[in-house]
């Protein structure tokens, strides 16, 4: 079936079985491989990108539910965006397989929470890191949380 | 010698005969108890609503605390999920964040239109079957509906009717059903409320 939606602000027509999970389609159909396979089943969260804003588990997204919609990946979020920024500016990644998920996790949270809490970090970042980055990944958050009130 | 052969079969016949003698009465006694304790029609309309009410299919996203369960053992949430201000999660942790408007059984995540937990008013662990009727016919608990939006809402809502094809879990085993079939419950809550809606004295 034929999807129309927008991915990083331009418009994109795939012609896929519509359950063929988002990820696919970006990764494979759209070659954009910054969004990461990790577990298939939505418990990891390395896929994760936006969907309307909302902060999505690619792998677990029927693409047909995509039509019509804004998509934005880690390759939509511009190089002076804070979460890339505070990212940076502490040396978060590791290995960095499951970062990207992790920032586009967290730059839905800024967005809707703009004075974090370690509280709130930990309610909304769930993803999981093998490397164990989590500590300067919890500097990075607070880092791109600051960042954003500086720039709104 | 041949005494003792011949009192053996005797009495092992005679005690049988004792049993099955008393055994007679026995049923013969509760077959009369039974009929007399026959459930009302209204009762039956009840039951029967409230075996699916009481699921865990429906449970599950009836908490009367802050956090969904799943599974078959009503486990809490993996991931630390939380209700949130409006009942969908939390501000990056949605409940669309992983819930669809369908199954996905490639994952094993479940979907539904507006998937979320019920509000807190609705409540249902830890309540009986006497409770949670009460608290569905309570318009200050159920978003003030009348009998006929209840109806409407439990034979039409999409997410409640998920629960009739709740899909795969994650290892790909299908989800446990409640004990009636769609139709069958659909049939079950129009019975109930065209009779008023009983709820059966408790006692």
């Amino acid at each position: 079936m034929e999807i129309t939606f927008n991915i990083n602000g331009q418009s994109t027509t795939v012609d896929v079985d519509g359950n063929m999970p988002l990820l696919w389609v970006v990764r494979d159909v759209l070659d954009l491989k910054g969004t990461k396979f990790g577990c298939g089943k939505a418990a990891c969260g390395a896929c994760t990108l936006h969907v309307d804003g909302v902060a999505v588990r690619s792998c677990s997204y029927a693409v047909r539910f995509a039509d019509g919609k804004n998509v934005t990946t880690i390759e939509g979020l511009a190089e002076t965006h804070p979460v890339k920024q505070a990212w940076t500016e502490e040396i978060v990644p590791q290995c960095g397989y499951c970062q990207p998920g992790f920032m586009m996790a967290t730059a839905a949270l800024i967005e809707k929470k703009p004075n974090l809490t370690d509280e709130d970090i930990d309610q909304n970042i769930v993803n999981i890191c093998r490397c164990a980055t989590y500590y300067r990944m919890r500097k990075a958050i607070h880092r791109a949380a600051e960042l954003n009130t500086e720039t709104a | 010698m041949k005494l003792r052969k011949l009192l053996i079969p005797t009495a092992v016949a005679f005690a049988l005969m004792v049993v099955l003698v008393s055994t007679g009465k026995e049923s013969e006694h509760f077959a009369t108890t039974e009929s007399t304790e026959t459930i009302t029609p209204n009762e039956e309309i009840f039951e029967k609503v409230m075996s699916v009410v009481t699921h865990l299919r429906c449970m599950n996203c009836h908490p009367t605390d802050d956090y969904p369960r799943q599974g078959e053992d009503s486990h809490l949430h993996r991931f630390g999920v939380q209700r949130g201000p409006d009942n969908h999660g939390t501000a990056a942790l949605q409940c669309g964040s992983c819930h669809q408007e369908a199954n996905n059984d490639f994952s094993g995540v479940p979907g539904a239109p507006h998937w979320g937990l019920a509000p807190k008013s609705m409540g249902w662990q830890g309540l009986d079957k006497y409770e949670i009727a009460k608290a569905i016919l309570d318009r200050a608990k159920n978003g003030n509906r009348s009998l006929s939006d209840i109806e409407q809402h439990l034979t039409e809502d999409a997410l409640v009717l998920w629960v009739f094809e709740p899909g795969v879990n994650n290892e790909g085993v299908e989800r446990e059903k409640p004990p009636l079939t769609k139709e069958e419950w659909i049939q079950a809550v129009k019975n109930w409320v065209t009779a008023g809606a009983p709820i059966p004295e408790t006692e």
